[in-house]
Order: C-alpha cells, then structure tokens, then sequence
C-alpha cells in the first residue's frame, strides 16, 4: 500500500471531484447536511490539499467523512468544478478497503448497509425490496405500508405489478441466470472482495466490543451516540 | 442548427428528447413504493400514444443504491450498468429511459467518467465479458422516464380528461415541484432547464393547467441522503431536511406536491406523517397532509385513471381532498379492495393526520 493520498489519487471519483479547491466554502453553505450534522466539506478538502498522512488517516478513521448523503448538491455550486461529495466517495472507499471504518460508529454502518443492500442485489436483483423490508425496521413507513406488507401479492398485483413472477413488470422474480451473472460481476471487479473486507474487519470489531454478530449488526443500524449534530453536546 | 446570441445562451438549457423507440429499465425504489406508477407510465406510453417502449424481465437493479452507500467500488457498479446496455443491444434499442433518478444519474456519471477516462470504459469491457461474456454498445441517447412524459405533456393535455384546476373556483391548482438532487444538480446539460431552470415537472403542470408555486427551499434534498435513510440511527438527518422543505412551502398553501425521484415522494408523504404523529403539525388543510404525487400519477388523473388503479391509496397522505377538488371520480369502498375486488381488511389509521 502506497501514500494514502498516492491511493486517493487512483481513483476516478477524487481525480474528477478534487481539481483546485480556493476554500471559499460554497459547498459547505449549500450542504443539507452541514446544516444538521457537525460536518464541513470545506474543511476536509483543505486537509486533503496539505496531503498530511497522520491528517488523512485521522479523516479515514473519522465520524465526519460519513456524514455526507451524495446529493451532490455541491457539485453544482463549486466554482471551481470540484465536487466534495465525489471526494467524500474515494474517501468511504479507502476507508473500507482498509478496515478503517470500524473505528467510527458511524463508519460501522457500513455493516449493516453492505449485507442488506447487497443481499438484496445478490439474492434478488433489486437494491431494495418489500421481501426484506420489514415493518419494524421502518415504522416511519407508515400503517399504510405495514398494510401492504401483510398484503404484498394482493396489494402489487392490484396495482399492475407483476409480483414474483417470471416476465417483466415491477416486482417480477429476476431469473436466476441473471442473478448469476450479477454475482460473477460482483467477483470479477471486486465487489466480492469488497463485502468480504467489511465483514472480516466489522466481525473483529464486534469482538472488541464484546458483541455477537447479530447483537453488532442491530447495534450499529439502530444506535445514535449524542454529538453528532449542531445543536448536541458530544 | 447553429444558435446566437440569447438563443445560444438557452440552449444550454434545453434537451432533445428522442420521440420514440425506447428500452425501459425499471426503479427498485419505484416498483416497491409506486408500483402503479410504472405501470401507467407504460400504459400511457405506449397503450395509449402508441409509442415503442420495450422492456426485458433480465435487466436488474443498476446498483446505485448499493453504489451511492458506499458499499460497492466504482467498477462494479459500472459493470452492472454496461450489462444492462448490453441487453439494449441484443434488444436492438439505442435509446435508454430509465425510471429512477439515482439511476439516471449513475448512468450519466458513468458516460462522463468513460468520455473522460477512456482507459476505464475498456477495462470495463473486459470485466463485462470475462464475467457474462457480453459486450455492449453505449447508448446514443439517455433519459429519464420524467423526459419522456415532458415531451409527451402537450399530447396528454389534448386527452385530458380533468385539468389541474378547481372545479368549484375556476382557479388553477397551486403546485410545487421537487426534481430530485441526481436528476440535474451533477450534470445541469442533462436536464431539461439545467440545474438552474428545471422546468420538466412545472412544464407538465403548466401544460394541464396547474400554477407552479415558487418557495424558498424549492431545491433543496428531500432528505434521503442513502444511508442517511437506510440505516435506522441516521434519520434524524433524513427528516430534518424534509421539515425544512415543508416549513418553506407552507406559507404558499400548496395543493399538491409533484416529485420526480423515486425516494423523493416517499419521503415528502412518510415524513408527513411521521412530523404530524411526533409533533401534531399537519401541513395541508384541517389536519390533512400535502398529497406527494409522482408524475405518472399527476398524468393519470389528468387522463381519466381511476386513482385507486394509479396506487394513491399507498399514500400516506390522502389524496381526497385533492381528488374533491380536480373533480375526479372515486369509489371510497374500492379504496384498499385487493387483486380482483378481494377484501383484504383496511390500514390502520394515524393518529393525528387526517387520511381520508
């Protein structure tokens, strides 16, 4: 492994999203998430720029680079044609490649999103899915959803889906050459690979923290410490 | 055509959006919330205008969830997506539409990124065919499922069947539209309006006779944020910024809202209910919500569909009062009736928002 900014600069994201950043802080004015979460974009381009190992590292390992929702809004602001979001992403990513993530707690969700967005592509072909969704999960969804939940073929059908069938339409049954052929994707680019970093370093964490897989993995997708945003104390 | 002066400055803004011959490729977000939405995009496509829309049962998701969550590298959400241009081929189509957002804007990041960096698009063609041995052409043309109905506005308009007007005033509908942060904010020549002027939901509006209402936090995120939605501890981001939105367009009283997203319409209806049962704050009139309606659904009913064929009983929020108001037909038993008028019981109800 390289200089960590020499391996930031390799990937296509930050070659396209980090030209010459003047700080003046637009990005971080029209940042919907600098406005709740102690999150500055600005500030982490500046650190990137000093091209600091031990200031990178410390980025890697931080709550902040994961604050970030990729609405790119930033991207249409900067006069400078950068984008903080895209930077944001080869951060995440380096940040997973090196098991650095675990050492936030909001780094440590990648555990959660990584088995249940990529189960459902893998298993199903879809990123998310009314199979694995579950009420409990997500309350907010409403009694209305929790309806159809309960009532998924009549309620999908009704409404002209095609729900685990074979054909086309919504919610149709992907076939099984197809999944096939998304899991030799997943291995021939690393996408494998990638799912079996995170685990590997997220199950070494919830060792550490005295935790069984299942107890860390509803732990991180449910747990919020205070600190996070603008208006808590840490 | 070579274009001057103002003319040249405008058509920046502009699109030109293929009239026919289209490979459809769905939305995951879409087909589990809005299924009916899809279908009647397809229906009014192409039953009802008569236009070539084709659509496989082997392409799958583009993987932009998976992707913007930071789970999967670069290369391979770009293979997954040259997979699906290859099904384009074999299908003999050269016109891509798509139905969610998030995945019109992975597919033009990934167009970007290869005119950019052509050393990556090879290496994707060879990853695309050691894993499927497929190869695949790039589309000439992409677009979003909002596009095709901006062009096609003027022809719905001529079947309408009800407009966006108050049928007890005389007045116009007053609306406000959301066309999602990945539709123009990455890359502003891909939209209609660019990111400064996006006129392709108020074009719809206009054109079936509804008034777009200006507010202040017009463009701001509905608050998905990927996994700022998907993991549970992280919402509070999520609807912090959905609250915003509604505290900006209160004061204009809208009566409706028009999404573009896939989440977009999700959030800005769930959140509703959610902000009214924490705090009792209702946003619409006596205790209702603010309907959040897709533009396939906003393009049903001005067409005549029954709304509960066009799925706005998964709404959260009602749309009766809307529906009272446009003057459109509904059945209030055939409401949450099931596949072949089965019974299969009602919802639940909110506690504090009124939902019919």
């Amino acid at each position: 492994m390289g200089k960590l900014y020499d391996e930031l600069c390799k990937d296509y994201r930050f070659k396209e999203g980090l030209h010459t950043c003047i700080n003046c802080g637009t990005c971080t004015a029209i940042c919907p998430a600098a406005e709740f979460y102690k999150y500055d974009p600005r500030k982490i381009l500046d650190t990137i720029q000093r091209k600091d190992e031990a200031e990178i590292e410390a980025l890697l390992k931080s709550e902040t680079i994961w604050y970030c929702g990729e609405c790119m809004s930033c991207v249409t602001r900067c006069p400078r044609k950068n984008g903080a979001g895209l930077v944001i992403m080869a951060l995440r990513n380096l940040s997973a490649k090196l098991g650095y993530f675990t050492c936030s707690e909001k780094g440590r969700q990648l555990y959660p999103l990584t088995k249940a967005l990529n189960g459902n592509v893998l298993n199903l072909g879809y990123c998310v899915h009314a199979a694995t969704f579950s009420y409990e999960d997500h309350p907010e969804s409403g009694p209305v959803f929790e309806w159809v939940l309960n009532h998924k073929e009549d309620v999908y059908n009704r409404l002209g889906a095609n729900y685990g069938q074979e054909g086309p339409g919504a919610m149709r049954k992907i076939p099984q050459e197809d999944l096939d052929e998304l899991k030799a994707i997943y291995d021939e680019t690393g996408g494998t690979e990638r799912l079996e970093t995170v685990e590997k370093y997220s199950l070494e964490k919830a060792k550490e923290m005295g935790m069984t897989p299942e107890e860390y993995l509803k732990y991180t997708f449910s747990h919020c410490s205070p600190g996070h945003f603008n208006n808590e104390e840490a | 055509m070579i274009y001057q002066g103002k003319q040249k400055i405008w058509s920046d803004y502009q699109k030109d959006i293929p009239d026919d011959h289209w490979f459809y490729v769905r939305s995951c977000i879409r087909q589990n919330f809005f299924p009916a939405s899809e279908t009647h995009f397809v229906k009014i496509v192409r039953d009802l205008l008569g236009k070539d829309l084709y659509e496989t049962e082997h392409h799958t998701t583009c993987g932009g969830i998976a992707y913007h969550s930071d789970t999967i590298p670069q290369e391979t959400a770009m293979t997954i997506v040259a997979r699906q241009f290859s099904l384009m081929k074999e299908a003999g189509y050269k016109n891509l539409v798509t139905s969610c957002i998030t995945s019109f804007g992975n597919y033009c990041e990934i167009l970007e990124t290869w005119r950019e960096f052509p050393e990556l698009e090879t290496r994707i063609r060879e990853h695309l065919w050691k894993a499927c041995r497929r190869e695949f052409d790039k589309p000439e043309y992409v677009c979003h499922a909002s596009d095709v109905i901006f062009k096609l506005r003027g022809e719905i308009a001529e079947k309408a069947k009800f407009r966006l007007v108050d049928r007890a005033t005389g007045e116009p509908l007053r609306v406000v539209e959301h066309i999602g942060c990945h539709y123009s904010k990455m890359f502003p020549h891909k939209g209609v309006g660019g990111a400064e002027y996006p006129c392709v939901l108020s074009g719809m509006v206009e054109s079936w006779g509804g008034q777009v209402i200006d507010y202040p936090e017009r463009r701001h995120c509905c608050g998905f944020g990927f996994r700022q939605y998907l993991v549970k501890a992280n919402r509070g981001y999520s609807i912090s910024n959905t609250h915003k939105k509604f505290e900006s367009m209160e004061p204009y009283r809208p009566d409706l809202i028009i999404t573009n997203c896939p989440g977009c319409p999700y959030f800005l209806d769930r959140w509703q209910y959610v902000i009214a049962e924490q705090t009792g704050k209702t946003y619409g009139k006596d205790g209702h919500g603010i309907p959040a309606l897709t533009y396939e659904e906003l393009a049903g009913l001005v067409l005549g569909y029954d709304p509960w064929d066009l799925g706005l009983q998964i709404h959260q929020v009602g749309p009766e009062l809307l529906l009272d108001k446009m003057g459109v037909p509904y059945d209030p038993a055939r409401k949450y009736l099931g596949l072949n008028e089965k019974d299969i019981m009602k919802p639940g109800l909110p506690t504090v928002l009124k939902c019919c």
